[in-house]
């Protein structure tokens, strides 16, 4: 049991598999955000978890993780949240400067076009209807100074055409910047149709890691058995979908 | 009555209502002993004598004093009460800001994957044995040592002000940061940001309602406090007070507590205007 996978640079994977397998603790894995309970990670050939703290938190920088829910304060302009994938990338005082006055107006723009949401550029996030959320942390990507893009679920809130679109832009930025692309899809048919190399996951094992075309609907079936509603692309259960306002401890302040 | 509405009555009880009587009841009786060591007699204010007592004194407050040259010192010290509560709620921030993101949690790279690191954690709990040193210590405590120092008048105040403020502020900033929503801040960390970009990305435009929110409720009780402060010669109106109090002259004291309550209500207006603009 358990899992070997090593990914080229500039290649393009997606990862599939029931509710549970574990796809976004390996994406977390991968991003540096946890470090392995067992056995090894190296990314170009370093293990990131034996540098120091400084050295990792730099190396964190050269991967970007979307996550399922987008990360965005919900008082943010839209420019804000889309610049702030670039951050690692500046020094603080033009971080700085940027709230002042956006440092980088047309890159945002761009990044926002590809998504069709040019129009969103200086709304504020808590405008925005969910799926329109999802596709501003992904435009987040085209900006960070990232070689590693570990995007999950990126398509949990859109429709089938608004997917295919995203898809599309996130595969094509990958390839234009030479990045390398994992994520994680509960659409199987998006997976093959815009993804070269699928990984199939259950239960925290490898499955199967093919080419896309050699991926047959027996070994789908296999990895899907007794989560078939999923593969027939039903929305997925409510378990897998974590609320996006999980419910904050009331606090009180001495005042 | 039949056996039916019998078990019907039964079914239809609240099963959670002895509970409730017992601790409503066992609250009484802990807080007997809790009245008793404050002697806690609240029928003597309305024994005949001291209805009297009171009544005259409250009388004395009737009309409200007035005369130019009284109202000239009223706005003066008012204005002087005012800078004493905006510079030291000002010290205030200089000392609470730097010990906040310093010492808040929600700022940590090492937590983000487990647990905080060893040297990290026991910076932040240094910082927080600090604010809690600097808070635990009454301003007025603070007051009086300053006066010793620096002698009558507003600097004294100011500077007691700064620092139980800067524990006060450093305490709770670093809770409403911590109790907010951290998903934009961590995503940010994650991606390999810096803390102060994580801050002004993230942190600060998930709670700056609170944040501002809090400080304007502050610089209010910073005024209030600049009262009780100037009762030990740290300046302003409350200095006046005192020594209105002690002249028995009620219309004095009566026209500095509604300018009180005006600056009051102006703070409490000034914090909806501004959680208004940023919420």
């Amino acid at each position: 049991m358990g899992l070997t996978l090593q990914v080229a640079a500039g290649e393009q994977v997606a990862i599939i598999g029931p509710s549970g397998a574990g796809k976004t603790t390996l994406l977390q894995v991968l991003a540096c955000a946890l470090p392995p309970t067992q056995g090894r990670l190296l990314l170009d050939d370093t293990a990131p978890w034996a540098l120091p703290r400084g050295q990792l938190h730099a190396l964190r920088g050269q991967l970007f993780l979307a996550p399922q829910v987008p990360p965005l304060p919900p008082r943010q302009r839209v420019v804000t949240a889309v610049l702030a994938g670039a951050l690692p990338g500046w020094g603080l005082w033009a971080s700085l400067r940027s709230l002042f006055y956006p440092r980088d107006i047309p890159a945002a723009h761009d990044a926002l076009e590809r998504f069709d949401l040019a129009d969103k550029l200086f709304e504020r996030v808590d405008r925005l209807s969910g799926g329109e959320r999802q596709r501003v942390g992904l435009a987040r990507a085209l900006l960070a100074p990232a070689k590693l893009w570990l995007i999950d679920e990126p398509l949990s809130a859109l429709d089938p055409s608004r997917s295919r679109q995203a898809i599309t832009a996130l595969t094509d930025g990958a390839r234009e910047r030479d990045v390398t692309l994992v994520a994680t899809l509960h659409q199987v048919d998006v997976a093959l149709a815009h993804f070269p190399r699928i990984v199939g996951l259950r239960d925290g094992a490898l499955a199967f890691d093919l080419p896309a075309a050699e991926v047959s609907r027996e070994r789908l079936a296999r990895l899907y058995a007794q989560y078939e509603h999923e593969l027939r692309g039903e929305h997925p259960t409510a378990a897998d979908n974590p609320p996006a306002d999980a419910p904050v401890p009331a606090v009180m302040h001495c005042r | 009555m039949s056996s039916h509405t019998l078990a019907r009555q039964a079914a239809l009880r609240d099963p959670a209502w002895a509970g409730r009587v017992f601790w409503s009841s066992a609250a009484l009786v802990l807080l007997w002993p809790l009245a008793v060591a404050t002697e806690f007699r609240p029928w003597v204010l309305f024994e005949p004598a001291n209805v009297k007592v009171s009544a005259q004194f409250i009388k004395t407050f009737f009309p409200p004093a007035g005369g130019t040259e009284f109202l000239a010192m009223v706005a003066r010290e008012a204005w002087r009460t005012v800078a004493i509560a905006t510079v030291g709620m000002t010290l205030a921030l200089v000392l609470a800001v730097p010990l906040t993101l310093l010492s808040t949690s929600a700022l940590s790279v090492s937590a983000l994957s487990g647990r905080m690191a060893r040297g990290p954690f026991w910076l932040r709990q240094g910082l927080r044995w600090l604010l809690i040193v600097l808070r635990s210590v009454p301003e007025l405590v603070w007051a009086l040592v300053f006066v010793r120092v620096v002698g009558l008048g507003p600097t004294a105040g100011v500077l007691a002000i700064a620092l139980t403020y800067g524990g006060m502020l450093g305490k709770v900033y670093g809770e409403i940061l911590e109790s907010g929503e951290a998903h934009p801040t961590h995503a940010l960390l994650r991606n390999g940001s810096g803390r102060l970009q994580a801050l002004f990305y993230g942190l600060l435009p998930q709670n700056a309602a609170e944040l501002t929110s809090y400080t304007v409720y502050r610089w209010e009780c910073a005024i209030r406090s600049s009262v009780v402060l100037g009762f030990v010669g740290a300046g302003g109106l409350g200095q006046q007070l005192d020594t209105s109090m002690k002249m028995f002259n009620g219309g004095e004291v009566a026209t500095m507590l509604l300018v009180f309550m005006a600056l009051v209500a102006l703070a409490d207006r000034v914090s909806a205007g501004l959680r208004k603009a940023l919420g």
